[in-house]
């Protein structure tokens, strides 16, 4: 039993300066493997629709017919299951989060393939 | 002949992270009767599995602690792995023990913080939570998420640590384990804590197995009873003992959790000296037909998951037994007669998370 | 298999008996939990003694009524009272019964209850 069990940490804290990060000052770095925000190559992606249908939380919307894609992060749990399953491995995670918003619609993120050439797009639908 | 008061006890307390209600029958300063009530967080997410399919509902599992989260998806995906028979590689088995144990030293870190925060020692209570960081950032470096690691699936895991992280790992623990010690031994020694926990909230080894008390808790008591010695993942190749500590008191449950901390991080240097190489993970097809009861060691105590399929891609009924929702009643039965000014100290050394028992 | 599970069938008189067996034999309330089959309800009783889990399987009919096993268990009130909240389970005697305030759900039943809105989950599947 002892009185001054707490005094070692507390000297060892006084000299050590603080835990905590000056935030807006200085930014945390995150790691590689962090988990924040889905991106999509949009480009390479050929609207199959498989993470919308696994999406855990419903978050994301896929419009074959407009070439759309779309998120809604304030839904999504970065679980990265979409990126686990996409066929085409357009779908990434990022390190970092995606920015505050301060209304729902405006976390929702649309992202649309630019419209191919005209002589592409006969060739698709042949196939 | 004392009056008799009837004192409201949560859903907001400033002890409670989580909301339970407790109506305290007292009389003077003693507490009589603790009648619980609680259902302020119910999410019916027993009933979710109908609508999921089995493989996605690893993510819904995972969610239903925020502390144990790992623990959760792992013992799910045991449960539907039993069933369906598949064999999953030795290297995800250790890779599970490795970040199960990070959970329970993170969890207990964050316990400890708290029991300190309830007992009114704010700087201890700041120090733990420091030290909880630099697991949590281990836990984030190797899965991507700080408390929900989204690293388990049906057949192995998600997520590879390589030889060069592990080592890293193991030296970092050590490391963080030394400061840790220097923390810890302010619960174990200090006379103030000491003097708010000795003697409060007594369980006797009979009264915690015959209130099917579990994990911390009964350890606390007495008894030997640690759900790892069941040997699912690689615990049936790491050498523990279960922490067991006599006195039954909240100094007893706090030393338990105290010296399983250090027990973690000898758990995961067995492992990472251990570990195999291989595949992490089998492809699973087809879907589960049968039932088990898959039991897992949280931080908190023995969880049971109870799936029941009957071979489509829904599950017909998944049930969670918490440990939380076991330590209730002993939580009741030691708040009798103990006085108001213990009771937010016996109530956080059950470590209540609340969200769990409802789930 | 990480262990071996045992489950016994056993009829609603028995049930008691087979409990108090388990007491003596110096068992562990593990669990207690309920599964609706459409016109059957399963309850599982299990128990647990060095690691060895057994189980008591009870199929009963919705309207049944059972006896409740908190004389002999007191921590099986927990339980219990969420079965008869869940999926409406009668149970007699329970030494702590809330009845139908351990949980607040918006629902009577919410486990037994059916879907209102089955038919449009379907069709969006």
């Amino acid at each position: 039993m002892s009185f001054l069990s707490m005094t070692r940490n507390i000297a060892e804290n006084l000299f050590k300066g603080p835990s905590t990060r000056r935030y807006p000052k200085e930014k945390r770095e995150y790691g590689l493997k962090s988990r924040g925000m889905i991106g999509i190559d949009i480009e390479a992606c050929i609207f199959c629709g498989l993470c919308s249908r696994r999406c855990p939380t419903g978050a994301l919307t896929v419009r074959k017919d407009q070439k759309e894609w779309e998120i809604d992060r304030l839904r999504c749990v970065f679980c990265g299951y979409c990126v686990e399953v996409c066929p085409k491995k357009c779908l990434a995670m990022a390190n970092h989060y995606s920015p505050c918003v301060t209304e729902r619609a405006a976390a929702v993120h649309l992202e649309r393939q630019a419209l191919r050439d005209a002589a592409d797009a006969p060739a698709e639908g042949k196939e | 002949m004392s009056q008799r008061n009837v004192i409201p006890f949560g859903p907001q307390h400033p002890v409670l992270p989580e909301p339970i209600h407790l109506d305290l029958v007292t009389e003077d300063e003693t507490v009589i009767e603790a009648i619980p009530s609680i259902g302020f967080v119910h999410r019916g997410l027993e009933k979710l599995v109908e609508k999921k399919d089995y493989q996605d509902f690893v993510y819904v599992a995972e969610r239903i602690c925020g502390i144990c989260s790992f623990m959760h998806g792992m013992t799910y995906c045991q449960a539907v792995e039993e069933i369906m028979e598949i064999a999953v590689p030795e290297r995800a088995l250790y890779l599970r023990t490795v970040w199960a144990e990070l959970s329970r030293i993170h969890s207990h870190l964050m316990w400890l913080g708290l029991a300190a925060d309830a007992f009114g020692f704010e700087s201890l209570f700041m120090n733990c939570w420091r030290l909880r960081e630099g697991i949590l950032d281990i836990i984030e470096a190797t899965t991507g998420g700080r408390v929900i690691f989204g690293s388990c699936k049906i057949g192995g895991v998600r997520r590879d640590i390589d030889d060069e992280t592990m080592k890293g790992i193991v030296e970092k623990l050590g490391t963080i384990g030394a400061e840790i010690g220097r923390t810890t031994d302010v619960f174990l020694n200090d006379y103030s804590v000491q003097h708010r926990l000795k003697g409060i909230g007594v369980l006797s080894g009979e009264e915690a197995h015959a209130l099917g008390t579990v994990g911390p808790v009964l350890r606390a008591s007495g008894v030997a009873m640690d759900a790892r010695k069941i040997d699912y993942a690689a615990y049936r190749n790491l050498k523990f003992e279960p922490v067991v500590e006599k006195a039954g008191d909240c100094h007893a449950r706090c030393r338990v959790r105290v010296r399983e901390i250090f027990q973690s991080v000898d758990l995961i240097g067995q492992a990472a000296r251990k570990m195999p190489g291989g595949e992490i993970f089998v492809k699973v097809t087809g879907a589960p037909n049968g039932e088990f009861f898959s039991r897992v060691e949280q931080p908190r105590g023995e969880v049971i998951y109870y799936v029941k399929a009957n071979g489509t891609k829904n599950l017909q009924r998944f049930r969670v037994r918490t440990p939380t929702f076991a330590n209730l009643p002993a939580m009741v039965k030691m708040l009798e007669g103990a006085s108001i000014a213990d009771v937010p100290n016996i109530i956080l050394t059950i470590d209540p998370c609340i969200s769990c028992v409802e789930r | 298999m990480t262990e071996e599970q045992t489950t016994i069938t056993m009829e609603k008189d028995e049930l008691l008996g087979a409990v108090s067996d388990f007491h003596s034999q110096g068992y562990r309330l593990a669990q207690i939990c309920c599964t609706a089959l459409g016109d059957t309800i399963e309850i599982n009783y299990s128990f647990d003694k060095e690691y060895r889990f057994k189980n008591l399987r009870l199929s009963i009919r919705p309207d049944e009524e059972i006896q409740s096993i908190s004389i002999i268990y007191w921590s099986a009130f927990t339980y219990e009272n969420e079965m008869s909240e869940l999926f409406g389970v009668k149970i007699r005697n329970i030494v702590v019964d809330y009845k139908g305030h351990f949980y607040r759900t918006a629902v009577a039943t919410p486990f037994v209850a059916p879907e209102p809105d089955a038919g449009n989950a379907t069709e969006k599947e």
